[in-house]
Protein backbone atom coordinates (compact mmCIF):
# COMPACT_ATOMS: atom_id res chain seq x y z
CA UNK A 1 0.00 0.00 0.00
CA UNK A 2 2.80 2.38 0.86
CA UNK A 3 4.35 1.85 -2.55
CA UNK A 4 1.02 2.45 -4.24
CA UNK A 5 0.69 5.74 -2.38
CA UNK A 6 4.21 6.67 -3.38
CA UNK A 7 3.26 5.80 -6.94
CA UNK A 8 0.19 7.99 -6.73
CA UNK A 9 2.30 10.88 -5.43
CA UNK A 10 4.84 10.48 -8.21
CA UNK A 11 1.89 10.25 -10.57
CA UNK A 12 0.59 13.57 -9.22
CA UNK A 13 3.83 15.25 -10.22
CA UNK A 14 3.91 13.48 -13.58
CA UNK A 15 0.35 14.60 -14.25
CA UNK A 16 0.83 18.29 -13.39
CA UNK A 17 4.14 18.49 -15.24
CA UNK A 18 3.05 16.63 -18.34
CA UNK A 19 -0.13 18.71 -18.37
CA UNK A 20 1.97 21.88 -18.53
CA UNK A 21 4.05 20.40 -21.34
CA UNK A 22 0.91 19.36 -23.21
CA UNK A 23 -0.66 22.81 -22.91
CA UNK A 24 2.51 24.46 -24.17
CA UNK A 25 3.07 22.01 -26.99
CA UNK A 26 -0.55 22.25 -28.11
CA UNK A 27 -0.50 25.96 -28.79
CA UNK A 28 3.17 26.82 -29.24
CA UNK A 29 4.38 23.67 -30.98
CA UNK A 30 7.42 23.90 -28.77
CA UNK A 31 8.73 21.03 -26.72
CA UNK A 32 9.55 22.87 -23.53
CA UNK A 33 12.76 21.27 -22.34
CA UNK A 34 13.18 23.88 -19.64
CA UNK A 35 10.06 22.54 -17.92
CA UNK A 36 12.10 20.63 -15.35
CA UNK A 37 14.23 23.66 -14.59
CA UNK A 38 11.09 25.74 -14.17
CA UNK A 39 9.73 23.13 -11.75
CA UNK A 40 13.01 23.40 -9.85
CA UNK A 41 12.69 27.20 -9.88
CA UNK A 42 9.24 26.88 -8.32
CA UNK A 43 10.73 24.97 -5.40
CA UNK A 44 13.64 27.42 -5.10
CA UNK A 45 11.41 30.47 -5.22
CA UNK A 46 9.31 28.98 -2.41
CA UNK A 47 12.51 28.38 -0.44
CA UNK A 48 13.75 31.94 -1.10
CA UNK A 49 10.40 33.47 -0.16
CA UNK A 50 10.60 31.66 3.15
CA UNK A 51 14.26 32.24 3.93
CA UNK A 52 14.73 35.77 2.59
CA UNK A 53 11.29 37.28 3.08
CA UNK A 54 9.68 35.09 5.69
CA UNK A 55 6.80 34.21 3.41
CA UNK A 56 5.43 30.79 4.22
CA UNK A 57 4.18 27.80 2.26
CA UNK A 58 0.60 28.85 1.51
CA UNK A 59 1.36 32.27 0.01
CA UNK A 60 4.31 30.67 -1.80
CA UNK A 61 1.98 28.16 -3.40
CA UNK A 62 0.40 31.11 -5.23
CA UNK A 63 3.35 33.50 -5.46
CA UNK A 64 6.02 31.12 -6.74
CA UNK A 65 3.97 30.02 -9.78
CA UNK A 66 3.18 33.69 -10.50
CA UNK A 67 6.84 34.69 -10.28
CA UNK A 68 8.16 31.76 -12.30
CA UNK A 69 5.27 32.14 -14.76
CA UNK A 70 6.31 35.77 -15.24
CA UNK A 71 9.86 34.69 -16.09
CA UNK A 72 8.29 32.31 -18.60
CA UNK A 73 6.37 35.19 -20.15
CA UNK A 74 9.57 37.19 -20.50
CA UNK A 75 11.32 34.20 -22.04
CA UNK A 76 8.50 33.71 -24.54
CA UNK A 77 8.43 37.38 -25.50
CA UNK A 78 12.19 37.75 -25.82
CA UNK A 79 13.23 34.44 -27.31
CA UNK A 80 10.66 31.73 -28.04
CA UNK A 81 8.37 33.96 -30.08
CA UNK A 82 11.12 34.29 -32.69
CA UNK A 83 11.22 30.55 -33.32
CA UNK A 84 7.63 29.64 -34.21
CA UNK A 85 8.23 29.70 -37.95
CA UNK A 86 11.23 27.39 -37.64
CA UNK A 87 11.49 23.67 -37.06
CA UNK A 88 10.52 22.16 -33.66
CA UNK A 89 14.18 21.45 -33.14
CA UNK A 90 15.09 25.09 -32.56
CA UNK A 91 12.59 25.49 -29.74
CA UNK A 92 13.84 22.27 -28.23
CA UNK A 93 17.45 23.39 -28.39
CA UNK A 94 16.71 26.82 -26.97
CA UNK A 95 14.67 25.54 -24.05
CA UNK A 96 17.22 22.81 -23.39
CA UNK A 97 19.99 25.42 -23.27
CA UNK A 98 17.94 27.57 -20.94
CA UNK A 99 17.39 24.58 -18.65
CA UNK A 100 21.16 24.04 -18.47
CA UNK A 101 21.78 27.72 -17.74
CA UNK A 102 19.15 27.79 -14.98
CA UNK A 103 20.46 24.61 -13.37
CA UNK A 104 24.02 25.92 -13.59
CA UNK A 105 23.08 29.22 -12.00
CA UNK A 106 21.30 27.62 -9.08
CA UNK A 107 24.09 25.08 -8.65
CA UNK A 108 26.61 27.90 -8.54
CA UNK A 109 24.82 29.77 -5.77
CA UNK A 110 23.18 27.00 -3.78
CA UNK A 111 25.30 23.91 -4.36
CA UNK A 112 23.85 20.51 -5.09
CA UNK A 113 23.35 19.17 -1.61
CA UNK A 114 19.75 20.24 -1.32
CA UNK A 115 18.07 22.76 0.93
CA UNK A 116 15.52 21.76 3.57
CA UNK A 117 11.94 23.04 3.35
CA UNK A 118 9.58 22.22 6.18
CA UNK A 119 6.14 20.75 5.69
CA UNK A 120 3.69 23.49 6.71
CA UNK A 121 2.48 23.01 10.28
CA UNK A 122 -1.14 22.69 9.21
CA UNK A 123 -0.25 19.62 7.14
CA UNK A 124 2.23 17.85 9.39
CA UNK A 125 1.32 14.57 11.02
CA UNK A 126 -0.88 12.00 9.37
CA UNK A 127 -3.85 9.65 9.58
CA UNK A 128 -3.77 6.05 10.62
CA UNK A 129 -6.04 4.35 8.12
CA UNK A 130 -5.74 0.97 9.84
CA UNK A 131 -3.93 -0.77 6.98
CA UNK A 132 -1.41 2.05 6.54
CA UNK A 133 -0.21 5.40 7.82
CA UNK A 134 -1.12 8.30 5.52
CA UNK A 135 0.96 11.46 6.01
CA UNK A 136 -1.28 14.52 5.65
CA UNK A 137 1.12 16.31 3.36
CA UNK A 138 1.18 13.41 0.88
CA UNK A 139 -2.59 13.30 0.82
CA UNK A 140 -2.56 17.03 0.17
CA UNK A 141 -0.24 16.61 -2.82
CA UNK A 142 -2.67 14.19 -4.42
CA UNK A 143 -5.69 16.39 -3.70
CA UNK A 144 -3.97 19.57 -4.89
CA UNK A 145 -2.75 18.00 -8.11
CA UNK A 146 -6.14 16.48 -8.90
CA UNK A 147 -7.83 19.84 -8.33
CA UNK A 148 -5.31 21.70 -10.49
CA UNK A 149 -5.47 19.12 -13.26
CA UNK A 150 -9.24 19.09 -13.28
CA UNK A 151 -9.44 22.89 -13.19
CA UNK A 152 -7.03 23.14 -16.13
CA UNK A 153 -8.92 20.51 -18.09
CA UNK A 154 -12.20 22.29 -17.39
CA UNK A 155 -10.80 25.65 -18.43
CA UNK A 156 -9.46 24.33 -21.71
CA UNK A 157 -12.30 22.00 -22.69
CA UNK A 158 -15.37 23.74 -21.30
CA UNK A 159 -14.89 27.50 -21.22
CA UNK A 160 -14.88 30.22 -23.81
CA UNK A 161 -11.25 31.04 -23.13
CA UNK A 162 -10.46 27.38 -23.71
CA UNK A 163 -12.37 27.48 -26.99
CA UNK A 164 -10.10 30.30 -28.16
CA UNK A 165 -7.13 28.20 -27.16
CA UNK A 166 -8.30 25.08 -28.94
CA UNK A 167 -9.21 27.06 -32.04
CA UNK A 168 -5.84 28.81 -32.08
CA UNK A 169 -4.13 25.42 -31.75
CA UNK A 170 -5.89 24.31 -34.93
CA UNK A 171 -5.74 27.43 -37.07
CA UNK A 172 -4.04 30.47 -35.52
CA UNK A 173 -4.26 32.56 -38.71
CA UNK A 174 -8.04 32.29 -38.89
CA UNK A 175 -8.49 32.98 -35.18
CA UNK A 176 -6.40 36.11 -35.71
CA UNK A 177 -8.61 37.06 -38.66
CA UNK A 178 -11.58 37.07 -36.26
CA UNK A 179 -9.91 39.83 -34.27
CA UNK A 180 -8.37 37.76 -31.48
CA UNK A 181 -4.87 38.61 -30.28
CA UNK A 182 -3.22 35.24 -30.83
CA UNK A 183 0.37 36.27 -29.98
CA UNK A 184 -0.75 37.48 -26.57
CA UNK A 185 -2.68 34.27 -26.03
CA UNK A 186 0.45 32.26 -26.88
CA UNK A 187 2.52 34.28 -24.41
CA UNK A 188 0.01 33.79 -21.61
CA UNK A 189 -0.33 30.10 -22.39
CA UNK A 190 3.41 29.63 -22.06
CA UNK A 191 3.34 31.56 -18.79
CA UNK A 192 0.51 29.34 -17.58
CA UNK A 193 2.31 26.11 -18.51
CA UNK A 194 5.43 27.31 -16.74
CA UNK A 195 3.38 28.33 -13.70
CA UNK A 196 1.99 24.78 -13.56
CA UNK A 197 5.55 23.46 -13.43
CA UNK A 198 6.42 25.90 -10.65
CA UNK A 199 3.28 24.89 -8.74
CA UNK A 200 4.45 21.28 -8.86
CA UNK A 201 7.84 22.51 -7.68
CA UNK A 202 6.33 24.16 -4.59
CA UNK A 203 4.32 21.01 -3.87
CA UNK A 204 7.54 19.01 -4.11
CA UNK A 205 9.69 21.31 -1.99
CA UNK A 206 8.77 19.83 1.44
CA UNK A 207 9.14 16.17 0.42
CA UNK A 208 12.05 16.21 -2.01
CA UNK A 209 15.13 18.22 -1.13
CA UNK A 210 15.18 21.56 -2.95
CA UNK A 211 18.17 21.18 -5.25
CA UNK A 212 19.17 22.35 -8.72
CA UNK A 213 18.92 18.92 -10.31
CA UNK A 214 15.51 17.95 -8.96
CA UNK A 215 13.86 18.91 -12.24
CA UNK A 216 16.42 17.30 -14.50
CA UNK A 217 15.88 13.94 -12.82
CA UNK A 218 12.12 14.12 -13.04
CA UNK A 219 11.66 15.65 -16.46
CA UNK A 220 13.05 12.68 -18.34
CA UNK A 221 10.29 10.51 -16.90
CA UNK A 222 7.72 13.23 -17.58
CA UNK A 223 8.72 13.33 -21.24
CA UNK A 224 8.19 9.60 -21.41
CA UNK A 225 4.74 10.15 -19.87
CA UNK A 226 3.94 12.78 -22.49
CA UNK A 227 5.05 10.50 -25.31
CA UNK A 228 2.89 7.67 -23.95
CA UNK A 229 -0.13 9.93 -23.43
CA UNK A 230 0.20 11.64 -26.79
CA UNK A 231 1.73 15.03 -27.49
CA UNK A 232 -0.69 17.88 -26.93
CA UNK A 233 -3.56 15.86 -25.45
CA UNK A 234 -4.80 17.40 -22.20
CA UNK A 235 -6.76 14.46 -20.87
CA UNK A 236 -4.04 12.10 -22.10
CA UNK A 237 -1.40 13.92 -20.08
CA UNK A 238 -3.48 13.78 -16.89
CA UNK A 239 -4.60 10.17 -17.15
CA UNK A 240 -1.22 8.79 -18.17
CA UNK A 241 0.47 10.88 -15.47
CA UNK A 242 -1.48 9.24 -12.65
CA UNK A 243 -1.64 5.86 -14.38
CA UNK A 244 2.09 5.57 -14.91
CA UNK A 245 2.80 6.74 -11.37
CA UNK A 246 0.67 3.87 -10.12
CA UNK A 247 2.22 1.37 -12.51
CA UNK A 248 5.64 2.46 -11.35
CA UNK A 249 4.55 1.99 -7.73
CA UNK A 250 3.14 -1.47 -8.45
CA UNK A 251 6.32 -2.49 -10.22
CA UNK A 252 8.24 -1.46 -7.14
CA UNK A 253 6.17 -3.98 -5.17
CA UNK A 254 6.30 -6.91 -7.56
CA UNK A 255 9.58 -6.42 -9.38
CA UNK A 256 11.60 -3.69 -7.65
CA UNK A 257 14.54 -3.96 -10.07
CA UNK A 258 12.25 -2.94 -12.93
CA UNK A 259 10.65 0.10 -11.35
CA UNK A 260 13.18 2.55 -12.75
CA UNK A 261 12.71 1.42 -16.33
CA UNK A 262 9.09 0.32 -16.50
CA UNK A 263 7.87 3.68 -17.84
CA UNK A 264 10.46 3.63 -20.59
CA UNK A 265 9.58 0.08 -21.52
CA UNK A 266 5.93 1.14 -21.81
CA UNK A 267 7.03 4.13 -23.88
CA UNK A 268 8.90 1.89 -26.29
CA UNK A 269 5.89 -0.42 -26.64
CA UNK A 270 3.48 2.47 -27.18
CA UNK A 271 5.77 4.00 -29.78
CA UNK A 272 5.86 0.70 -31.64
CA UNK A 273 2.12 0.08 -31.55
CA UNK A 274 0.58 3.56 -31.50
CA UNK A 275 3.23 6.16 -32.32
CA UNK A 276 0.87 9.13 -31.79
CA UNK A 277 0.40 8.10 -28.13
CA UNK A 278 -2.56 6.58 -26.32
CA UNK A 279 -4.67 9.74 -26.45
CA UNK A 280 -2.90 11.54 -29.27
CA UNK A 281 -4.35 12.74 -32.51
CA UNK A 282 -2.86 10.99 -35.50
CA UNK A 283 -0.41 13.34 -37.14
CA UNK B 1 -34.94 51.86 -58.60
CA UNK B 2 -32.38 51.67 -55.86
CA UNK B 3 -30.21 49.40 -57.95
CA UNK B 4 -30.30 51.79 -60.88
CA UNK B 5 -29.11 54.59 -58.63
CA UNK B 6 -26.32 52.38 -57.37
CA UNK B 7 -25.21 51.67 -60.90
CA UNK B 8 -24.94 55.27 -61.95
CA UNK B 9 -22.46 55.82 -59.16
CA UNK B 10 -20.30 52.81 -59.87
CA UNK B 11 -17.70 54.78 -61.73
CA UNK B 12 -16.81 57.15 -58.90
CA UNK B 13 -13.86 55.72 -57.03
CA UNK B 14 -13.29 56.17 -53.29
CA UNK B 15 -15.63 58.75 -51.84
CA UNK B 16 -18.53 56.99 -50.25
CA UNK B 17 -17.06 53.50 -50.69
CA UNK B 18 -17.13 51.21 -47.66
CA UNK B 19 -14.21 49.23 -49.02
CA UNK B 20 -11.78 50.72 -51.47
CA UNK B 21 -9.02 48.59 -52.94
CA UNK B 22 -6.43 50.16 -55.19
CA UNK B 23 -3.08 49.12 -56.56
CA UNK B 24 -3.15 46.02 -54.38
CA UNK B 25 -0.17 43.73 -54.91
CA UNK B 26 0.23 40.51 -52.99
CA UNK B 27 2.75 37.70 -52.55
CA UNK B 28 2.62 34.14 -51.27
CA UNK B 29 6.21 33.69 -50.23
CA UNK B 30 8.20 34.40 -53.38
CA UNK B 31 5.35 34.18 -55.84
CA UNK B 32 3.70 37.43 -56.85
CA UNK B 33 -0.04 36.64 -57.09
CA UNK B 34 -1.83 40.01 -57.14
CA UNK B 35 -0.79 42.69 -59.62
CA UNK B 36 -2.63 45.87 -58.79
CA UNK B 37 -6.19 44.89 -57.88
CA UNK B 38 -8.66 47.81 -57.99
CA UNK B 39 -12.30 47.83 -56.95
CA UNK B 40 -14.72 49.62 -54.64
CA UNK B 41 -17.66 48.36 -52.65
CA UNK B 42 -20.34 50.72 -51.42
CA UNK B 43 -22.38 50.20 -48.26
CA UNK B 44 -25.16 47.67 -48.76
CA UNK B 45 -23.80 46.27 -52.01
CA UNK B 46 -23.17 42.65 -52.89
CA UNK B 47 -20.15 42.48 -55.19
CA UNK B 48 -18.71 39.29 -56.62
CA UNK B 49 -15.21 38.50 -57.70
CA UNK B 50 -15.56 36.18 -60.65
CA UNK B 51 -12.78 34.41 -62.47
CA UNK B 52 -11.12 31.14 -63.30
CA UNK B 53 -9.24 28.97 -60.87
CA UNK B 54 -6.00 30.60 -59.87
CA UNK B 55 -7.04 34.05 -61.11
CA UNK B 56 -6.42 35.59 -57.70
CA UNK B 57 -9.94 35.82 -56.21
CA UNK B 58 -9.17 34.05 -52.96
CA UNK B 59 -5.81 35.81 -52.73
CA UNK B 60 -7.63 39.12 -53.04
CA UNK B 61 -9.87 38.32 -50.06
CA UNK B 62 -6.89 37.07 -48.06
CA UNK B 63 -4.96 40.21 -48.94
CA UNK B 64 -7.85 42.38 -47.76
CA UNK B 65 -7.75 40.51 -44.43
CA UNK B 66 -3.97 40.86 -44.24
CA UNK B 67 -3.49 37.10 -44.44
CA UNK B 68 -1.09 37.04 -47.40
CA UNK B 69 2.60 36.96 -46.59
CA UNK B 70 3.18 40.40 -48.06
CA UNK B 71 0.97 43.05 -49.61
CA UNK B 72 1.39 46.58 -50.93
CA UNK B 73 -0.96 49.19 -52.34
CA UNK B 74 -4.03 50.45 -50.57
CA UNK B 75 -7.01 48.82 -48.87
CA UNK B 76 -9.23 51.40 -47.23
CA UNK B 77 -12.15 50.40 -45.04
CA UNK B 78 -14.49 53.24 -44.06
CA UNK B 79 -11.68 55.58 -45.08
CA UNK B 80 -9.11 53.91 -42.80
CA UNK B 81 -5.96 52.66 -44.52
CA UNK B 82 -5.38 49.04 -43.45
CA UNK B 83 -2.38 48.06 -45.55
CA UNK B 84 0.02 48.06 -42.60
CA UNK B 85 -2.37 46.53 -40.05
CA UNK B 86 -2.34 43.01 -38.59
CA UNK B 87 -5.30 40.74 -39.48
CA UNK B 88 -6.76 41.03 -35.98
CA UNK B 89 -6.84 44.83 -36.21
CA UNK B 90 -8.38 44.68 -39.67
CA UNK B 91 -11.08 42.34 -38.35
CA UNK B 92 -11.79 44.72 -35.50
CA UNK B 93 -12.56 47.54 -37.91
CA UNK B 94 -15.66 45.54 -38.81
CA UNK B 95 -14.82 42.92 -41.43
CA UNK B 96 -16.02 39.32 -41.14
CA UNK B 97 -14.15 36.63 -43.07
CA UNK B 98 -15.48 33.28 -44.22
CA UNK B 99 -12.60 31.33 -45.77
CA UNK B 100 -12.81 28.99 -48.73
CA UNK B 101 -12.04 25.90 -46.66
CA UNK B 102 -14.70 27.16 -44.20
CA UNK B 103 -12.36 26.94 -41.25
CA UNK B 104 -14.65 25.02 -38.90
CA UNK B 105 -12.70 23.98 -35.82
CA UNK B 106 -12.85 20.25 -35.15
CA UNK B 107 -12.02 20.56 -31.45
CA UNK B 108 -15.01 22.89 -30.93
CA UNK B 109 -18.66 21.95 -31.05
CA UNK B 110 -21.11 23.83 -33.26
CA UNK B 111 -22.11 26.34 -30.61
CA UNK B 112 -18.50 26.99 -29.62
CA UNK B 113 -17.64 27.56 -33.28
CA UNK B 114 -20.57 29.93 -33.57
CA UNK B 115 -19.60 31.87 -30.46
CA UNK B 116 -15.87 31.97 -31.22
CA UNK B 117 -15.42 35.25 -33.12
CA UNK B 118 -15.57 38.03 -30.54
CA UNK B 119 -18.05 40.89 -30.82
CA UNK B 120 -16.28 43.80 -32.45
CA UNK B 121 -19.16 46.25 -32.79
CA UNK B 122 -22.77 46.81 -31.88
CA UNK B 123 -25.51 45.63 -34.18
CA UNK B 124 -24.58 42.03 -34.90
CA UNK B 125 -27.34 39.46 -35.27
CA UNK B 126 -28.51 37.71 -32.14
CA UNK B 127 -27.79 34.02 -31.74
CA UNK B 128 -31.56 33.38 -31.94
CA UNK B 129 -31.70 35.16 -35.30
CA UNK B 130 -28.76 33.13 -36.61
CA UNK B 131 -30.43 29.89 -35.51
CA UNK B 132 -33.59 31.14 -37.21
CA UNK B 133 -31.64 31.66 -40.45
CA UNK B 134 -29.98 28.26 -40.11
CA UNK B 135 -32.28 25.94 -38.11
CA UNK B 136 -29.96 22.96 -38.76
CA UNK B 137 -27.31 24.57 -36.58
CA UNK B 138 -29.67 24.76 -33.61
CA UNK B 139 -30.50 21.08 -33.89
CA UNK B 140 -26.86 20.11 -34.05
CA UNK B 141 -25.37 22.67 -31.71
CA UNK B 142 -23.74 20.06 -29.48
CA UNK B 143 -22.12 18.18 -32.37
CA UNK B 144 -18.46 18.44 -33.18
CA UNK B 145 -18.04 21.23 -35.74
CA UNK B 146 -16.50 19.08 -38.42
CA UNK B 147 -19.14 16.34 -38.06
CA UNK B 148 -21.62 18.58 -39.88
CA UNK B 149 -22.40 18.13 -43.57
CA UNK B 150 -20.63 20.42 -46.01
CA UNK B 151 -23.69 22.63 -46.31
CA UNK B 152 -24.14 22.89 -42.55
CA UNK B 153 -20.46 23.73 -42.13
CA UNK B 154 -20.87 26.50 -44.67
CA UNK B 155 -23.88 27.85 -42.78
CA UNK B 156 -21.86 27.73 -39.58
CA UNK B 157 -18.95 29.53 -41.21
CA UNK B 158 -21.29 32.30 -42.41
CA UNK B 159 -23.39 32.31 -39.25
CA UNK B 160 -20.53 32.88 -36.88
CA UNK B 161 -19.45 36.13 -38.54
CA UNK B 162 -22.97 37.57 -38.41
CA UNK B 163 -22.90 37.78 -34.62
CA UNK B 164 -19.84 39.97 -34.38
CA UNK B 165 -21.22 43.28 -35.60
CA UNK B 166 -19.03 43.19 -38.72
CA UNK B 167 -20.82 45.03 -41.51
CA UNK B 168 -18.63 43.88 -44.37
CA UNK B 169 -18.59 40.14 -45.04
CA UNK B 170 -15.98 38.48 -47.21
CA UNK B 171 -17.35 35.13 -48.38
CA UNK B 172 -15.03 32.83 -50.30
CA UNK B 173 -16.94 30.43 -52.57
CA UNK B 174 -19.76 29.63 -50.15
CA UNK B 175 -21.42 27.34 -52.72
CA UNK B 176 -18.42 25.25 -53.63
CA UNK B 177 -19.20 21.55 -53.68
CA UNK B 178 -22.73 21.91 -52.28
CA UNK B 179 -25.99 20.40 -53.50
CA UNK B 180 -28.29 22.69 -55.54
CA UNK B 181 -30.91 22.88 -52.81
CA UNK B 182 -28.29 24.06 -50.29
CA UNK B 183 -26.92 26.54 -52.82
CA UNK B 184 -30.43 28.00 -53.12
CA UNK B 185 -30.70 28.25 -49.37
CA UNK B 186 -27.39 30.09 -49.14
CA UNK B 187 -28.50 32.39 -51.97
CA UNK B 188 -31.68 33.21 -50.04
CA UNK B 189 -29.61 33.88 -46.94
CA UNK B 190 -27.30 36.26 -48.77
CA UNK B 191 -30.29 38.22 -50.13
CA UNK B 192 -31.72 38.31 -46.61
CA UNK B 193 -28.42 39.62 -45.24
CA UNK B 194 -28.32 42.30 -47.90
CA UNK B 195 -31.77 43.41 -46.77
CA UNK B 196 -30.48 43.60 -43.22
CA UNK B 197 -27.84 46.03 -44.39
CA UNK B 198 -24.75 43.83 -44.69
CA UNK B 199 -22.23 44.60 -47.41
CA UNK B 200 -20.84 41.49 -49.03
CA UNK B 201 -17.86 40.64 -51.21
CA UNK B 202 -18.39 37.21 -52.67
CA UNK B 203 -15.85 35.07 -54.48
CA UNK B 204 -17.67 32.81 -56.95
CA UNK B 205 -17.14 30.53 -59.90
CA UNK B 206 -20.82 29.74 -60.25
CA UNK B 207 -22.10 32.49 -62.55
CA UNK B 208 -25.77 31.63 -62.18
CA UNK B 209 -25.53 31.79 -58.41
CA UNK B 210 -23.56 35.05 -58.58
CA UNK B 211 -26.22 36.58 -60.83
CA UNK B 212 -28.95 35.64 -58.38
CA UNK B 213 -27.47 37.59 -55.46
CA UNK B 214 -25.10 40.31 -56.65
CA UNK B 215 -25.31 43.95 -57.69
CA UNK B 216 -22.04 43.97 -59.59
CA UNK B 217 -19.43 41.51 -60.79
CA UNK B 218 -15.72 42.20 -60.86
CA UNK B 219 -13.88 39.92 -63.23
CA UNK B 220 -10.49 38.84 -61.91
CA UNK B 221 -7.76 37.55 -64.19
CA UNK B 222 -4.06 37.10 -63.54
CA UNK B 223 -4.14 38.97 -60.28
CA UNK B 224 -6.08 42.06 -61.35
CA UNK B 225 -9.67 43.17 -61.93
CA UNK B 226 -10.02 43.40 -65.68
CA UNK B 227 -13.71 44.23 -66.02
CA UNK B 228 -16.74 45.24 -64.01
CA UNK B 229 -20.23 44.26 -65.07
CA UNK B 230 -23.37 45.47 -63.29
CA UNK B 231 -25.78 42.62 -62.70
CA UNK B 232 -28.50 44.43 -64.70
CA UNK B 233 -26.26 44.39 -67.76
CA UNK B 234 -25.34 40.78 -67.36
CA UNK B 235 -27.44 39.56 -70.28
CA UNK B 236 -25.74 41.93 -72.72
CA UNK B 237 -22.33 40.82 -71.55
CA UNK B 238 -22.94 37.13 -71.14
CA UNK B 239 -20.74 36.06 -74.07
CA UNK B 240 -17.90 38.24 -72.89
CA UNK B 241 -18.25 36.79 -69.38
CA UNK B 242 -18.28 33.23 -70.65
CA UNK B 243 -15.09 34.10 -72.47
CA UNK B 244 -13.50 35.36 -69.25
CA UNK B 245 -14.56 32.35 -67.29
CA UNK B 246 -13.72 29.91 -70.04
CA UNK B 247 -17.14 28.28 -69.85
Amino acid sequence: MGQLLLGLINGSFYAVLSLGLAVIFGLLNIINFSHGAQYMMGAFVAWMLLNYLGIGYWPALVLAPLIVGATGIVLEKVALSRLYKLDHLYGLLLTFGIALILQGLFRNYYGISGLPYQIPASLSGGQNLGFMFLPNYRAWIVVASVVVCFATWFMIEKTRLGAYLRAATENPALVGAFGINVPRMITLTYGFGVALAAFAGVLAAPIYAVNPNMGADLIIVVFAVVVIGGMGSIMGAIVTGYGLGLIEGLTRVFYPEGSAVVIFVIMAIVLLIKPEGLFGRAA
Amino acid sequence: MREAATLSETATPGGDALLSVSGLNGWYGESHVLHGVEFDVRPGEVVTLLGRNGAGKTSTLCAIMGLLGKRTGSVKFRGTETITLQPRHIARLGIGFCPEERGIFSSLNVEENLMLPPRIAEGGLTVERIYQLFPNLLERRRSQGTKLSGGEQQMLAIGRILRTGAKLLLLDEPTEGLAPVIVQQIGATIRELKKEGFTIVLVEQNLRFAASVADRHCVVEQGRVIDMIPNTELDNNIDKLHGYLGV
